[in-house]
């Protein structure tokens, strides 16, 4: 039996649609993200979830009963706030506390578990600081804390990270899917940030304007995107215009001339094609392939990061720094990819 | 935000009430056709109104709390403005202790103060005259003034002026053309405060005003001690409305929370 | 702008300000509280000779002791009585939807716009002998004969209490505004009632304001001057008004500058020591 049912779920504030008739299943267990753009409906979702929104239409269902027909104090769900709601007026200990306090846990028991919650997060010795004298990586895991040691059924997570800068927003990433692998709970976490989400999940569930876009392994979604949208919001994407005509050996996508063999069947007619940067090559001049000229390049450690002008349009390409050396601004060369790294799709640019 | 319950509006009913009933009474009895204190049962009258003009010490009294107000109020912001500026702008020691010197009016008693100058202007010869009433206020107002040109001035990215002097401006033009454009909300709105209070000052204002130069407050508040009628209803009637409209007006400008408040430093 | 004139600078702005502050603020208080060791005659008024004669009449007489004891009392009740209208109130309208909100904002804080002469006439009227208190009590069943609430402690702590109930309601409001909304939300997902949110995580978050509001409202309350004249009348006198009738009636100065050097003592003291107290024991926990 699936551990958490979206069923149609769906919230309309007056004529505004903020999540159309959504349907997901989760597993125990499975880390799973909501991700999109602000204004996507993926923090009403949560709050529908979390009890603090009610559902226009459309069941949650937890365990195999009914959540909605549950309280909001009453639903065990942990959550993580986006601002932490950490109580600023006790100490981290005493906020930890606070859910056992609520279940009525006698004194002993509670400081045992509460430690315990401090120390998976690895704040023992902060037990009797206040939250205003905790940076937010500490804040965030006091939070983390106060919301798994009530040993939820689930665990739910706005867009925890989104306050600490980017180098700490990296270690927590890790030390976030650290925590859950130990733990084990089912969590569901809110975010904008793509390499987030596909760094963290089980799998990402793509929300645009309401709607649900795709949900896939974040691998899946990444490759093989199942609509423009998520092709454009997971990683950067090319786009190039071309045609679809009928070759000798069947439907072809042309561009600019050089002809690519298709894998899905795509109608005839001016059509889109969406590469990943770093599945393009660049060849020399004299190779067979795409003419481009090199506008700008960018060196970025690992890679450097071309920018080409093409007869389809302008073409971003990722190549990996081995040490070979790389095409100057100006240079004439070819790009190519395989058949296989590109989607198609019927339709003409924007 | 969760609704408030029906108990906690029934409160709020009550607490309201409270609150209106002698403002309300007040306006109420100042329409009173009678010869006396009473409610309006009868019907409304305007008499007690157009008895105020055969009482000239009101409408003196009046002027004189208009002028004065406005003449402090004037001072006041002159003080405050120059007085803001230099204590967000510099890091210079001393700064703790003046602006708590500046707003320390606020902590004495105003019946202490009223003593104090009493004492103070009988000694410099200025007991009695309107020039002392002017000190005193810009003493009491000028907290409230500075308090809400101070909020402007943290609220004003200083980057802006840097802006400007960069393309060429000098100190006076950067004050004239960009720094009080910036800041004038409050300027204003702490100079409606300061009118405000300085009309109303009633407890310091008894001790040193004298028979030639008295204040509308206090003109009322002699009058009041000698006897109750109609007449000083309508007064107060007038003056509520008056207030009224100087409420909203700041309300729109300012926000009346944020007002006394102080709008928060930055 | 050259370092040197930088440094001037300050010193220039604020300048003005601080002229006016010491040679009307400093230097008259300072004159006042000289003033109470002056000697006074009702033949010969004012001696500057120092003595402390009046000190002792003060700190000795009963009557004084007396005055002060009833501003005491009556500054506590009025701050008592201030909490406990003006907290419910602040919490009340702090949950109100937008246009209402303001409204009522308006409504309750307001009056403090108002001259506090216009307020207290109100008061005078209501609770008069004939007055609408009376009458409401009566026809109530409650009272048979009306109570005389004028010229009375009771009618003055009402009428004080309305006065500065706005002040208290201020400052419980500026600390509701800054409490964070999914902190109550975090509390209920980690199963508290209503009630315990209200009890172990939004009061707590408000002490501060409480208590520095109710050091406000104590302090206005005890140093009152127009509203205990008009209700309470000229026989049931508070420090303010006994101070006035020593400068104005008896024109015994000395002996009102007394009066007037205590209250100031007593309030500053007051003031200074619980703000101190509210910013150590919280200091850590908020801004």
């Amino acid at each position: 039996m699936p551990f958490l049912v979206l069923e149609g779920l769906t919230k309309r504030y007056g004529d505004q649609l903020a999540v159309e008739s959504m349907d997901l299943t989760v597993e125990k267990g499975e880390f799973v993200s909501l991700l999109g753009p602000s204004g996507c409906g993926k923090t009403t979702t949560l709050q529908m979830i979390a009890g603090f929104v009610d559902p226009t239409a459309g069941g949650i269902i937890l365990e195999g009963r009914d959540l909605l027909a549950v309280r909001p104090s009453k639903r065990g769900l942990g959550i993580v706030f986006q601002s932490y709601a950490l109580f600023p007026h006790i100490t981290a200990a005493e906020n930890v506390a606070f859910g056992l306090e609520m279940r009525g846990i006698a004194k002993a028991e509670r400081d045992r578990q509460v430690d315990e919650a401090l120390a998976l997060v690895g704040l023992s010795a902060l037990a009797d600081r206040y939250p205003r004298r905790m940076s937010g990586g500490q804040q965030q895991r006091v939070a983390l804390a106060r919301a798994l040691v009530i040993k939820p059924s689930m665990l739910l997570l706005d867009e925890p990270l989104s306050n600490l800068d980017a180098k700490l927003r990296e270690e927590m990433q890790i030390e976030l899917r650290t925590i859950q692998r130990t733990v084990g709970t089912t969590t569901i976490l809110v975010t904008h940030d793509q390499s987030e989400a596909m760094a963290l999940s089980d799998r990402v569930v793509v929300m645009n304007k309401g709607r649900v876009e795709q949900i896939a392994r974040p691998e899946e979604a990444y490759s093989r995107p199942a609509s423009p949208f998520v092709a454009s919001f997971l990683g950067k994407t090319n786009v190039f215009s071309g045609e679809v005509v009928e070759g000798p050996d069947g439907a072809v996508f042309d561009l600019s001339g050089t002809r690519f063999k298709l894998s899905a069947r795509v109608p005839a007619g001016p059509a889109l094609a969406r590469v990943r940067p770093e599945r393009v090559t660049i060849a020399a001049a004299s190779a067979v392939g795409i003419r481009a000229k090199v506008r700008t390049r960018v060196f970025q450690g690992a890679h450097w990061l071309f920018q080409l002008d093409t007869p389809a349009g302008v073409a971003v390409v990722l190549a990996p720094n081995d040490g070979a050396s790389m095409p100057r601004e100006g240079e004439d060369v070819t790009l190519s990819w395989k058949p296989a790294d590109m989607s198609v799709s019927a339709g003409a640019a924007a | 935000m969760s609704r408030n319950g029906p108990l906690a509006l029934a409160f709020h009913a009550l607490f309201v009430s409270f609150i209106l009933a002698p403002i309300l009474i007040v306006c109420a009895v100042a329409f009173t056709p009678e010869g006396f204190l009473s409610l309006p049962t009868r019907g409304l009258s305007l008499r007690w109104f157009r008895a105020i003009l055969d009482y000239p010490e009101f409408i003196r009294a009046f002027r004189d709390s208009v002028w004065l107000a406005a003449l402090s109020s004037t001072v006041a912001i002159g003080l405050a403005v120059p007085a803001a500026l230099g204590i967000v702008r510099y890091r210079f020691p001393g700064r703790e202790a003046m602006t708590a010197l500046f707003m320390s009016p606020l902590m004495v008693p105003h019946v202490v103060l009223g003593i104090a100058f009493l004492r103070f202007f009988s000694q410099i010869g200025l007991s009695g005259t309107f020039l002392g009433l002017v000190l005193s206020h810009v003493i009491v107002i000028l907290p409230f003034a500075l308090r809400l040109v101070l909020a402007a001035s943290y609220g004003m990215d200083q980057r802006i002026e840097h802006a400007a002097v960069s393309l060429g401006a000098n100190a006076a033009t950067v004050f004239r053309r960009v720094t009080l454009p910036l800041i004038l909300p409050g300027v204003v709105s702490g100079w409606m405060l300061a009118f405000i209070n300085s009309f109303d000052e009633v407890t310091m204002t008894v001790f040193i005003a004298s028979p030639s130069t008295t204040t509308l407050p206090v003109r009322m508040f002699l009058y009041i001690q000698d006897n109750i009628d109609p007449l000083v209803t309508s007064v107060s009637a007038c003056l509520i409305a008056m207030t009224g409209v100087v409420m909203i007006l700041l309300d729109r400008l300012y926000g009346l929370d944020r007002l006394f408040l102080g709008g928060g430093k930055a | 702008m050259t370092a040197g004139s930088a440094r001037l600078a300050p010193y220039l702005l604020t300048g003005p300000a601080l002229l006016v502050c010491l040679c009307l603020l400093l230097a008259p208080l300072g004159a006042t509280v000289l003033l109470s060791f002056y000697d006074w005659g009702q033949y010969k008024g004012i001696v500057e000779e120092f003595t402390l004669k009046n000190w002792v009449e003060v700190v000795s007489d009963s009557y004084f002791l007396e005055v002060f004891l009833r501003t005491l009392r009556i500054a506590l009740a009025v701050t008592v009585l201030s909490m406990l209208l003006g907290i419910p109130e602040a919490y009340i309208l702090n949950r109100m939807s937008p246009p209402w909100r303001g409204i009522f904002l308006l409504i309750v804080i307001g009056p403090l716009l108002i001259s506090v002469v216009a307020r207290t006439l109100g008061w005078a009227l209501l609770l008069g002998s004939t007055g609408i208190l009376n009458q409401g009590l009566i026809s109530l069943g409650l009272l048979k004969t009306p109570v005389e609430f004028m010229f009375s402690e009771t009618g003055v702590i009402i009428a004080l209490t309305h006065v500065l109930v706005p002040f208290m309601i201020l400052s419980v409001w500026a600390s509701l505004q800054r409490l964070d909304p999914q902190v109550e939300n975090a509390a209920i997902s980690l199963g508290a009632t209503p009630s315990a949110v209200l009890r172990r995580v939004v009061l707590p978050q408000v002490v501060p304001g409480i208590l520095s509001g109710a050091v406000i409202v104590f302090a206005l309350a005890a140093s009152a001057f127009a509203t205990p004249a008009i209700i309470g009348g000229r026989r049931l006198k508070v420090a303010a008004t006994l101070a006035y009738d020593e400068f104005l009636n008896t024109l015994n100065w000395p002996l009102g500058a007394v009066v007037a050097t205590l209250l100031l003592i007593a309030l500053v003291v007051a003031v200074v020591t619980s703000n101190r107290m509210i910013e150590r024991r919280y200091a850590q926990v908020f801004e």
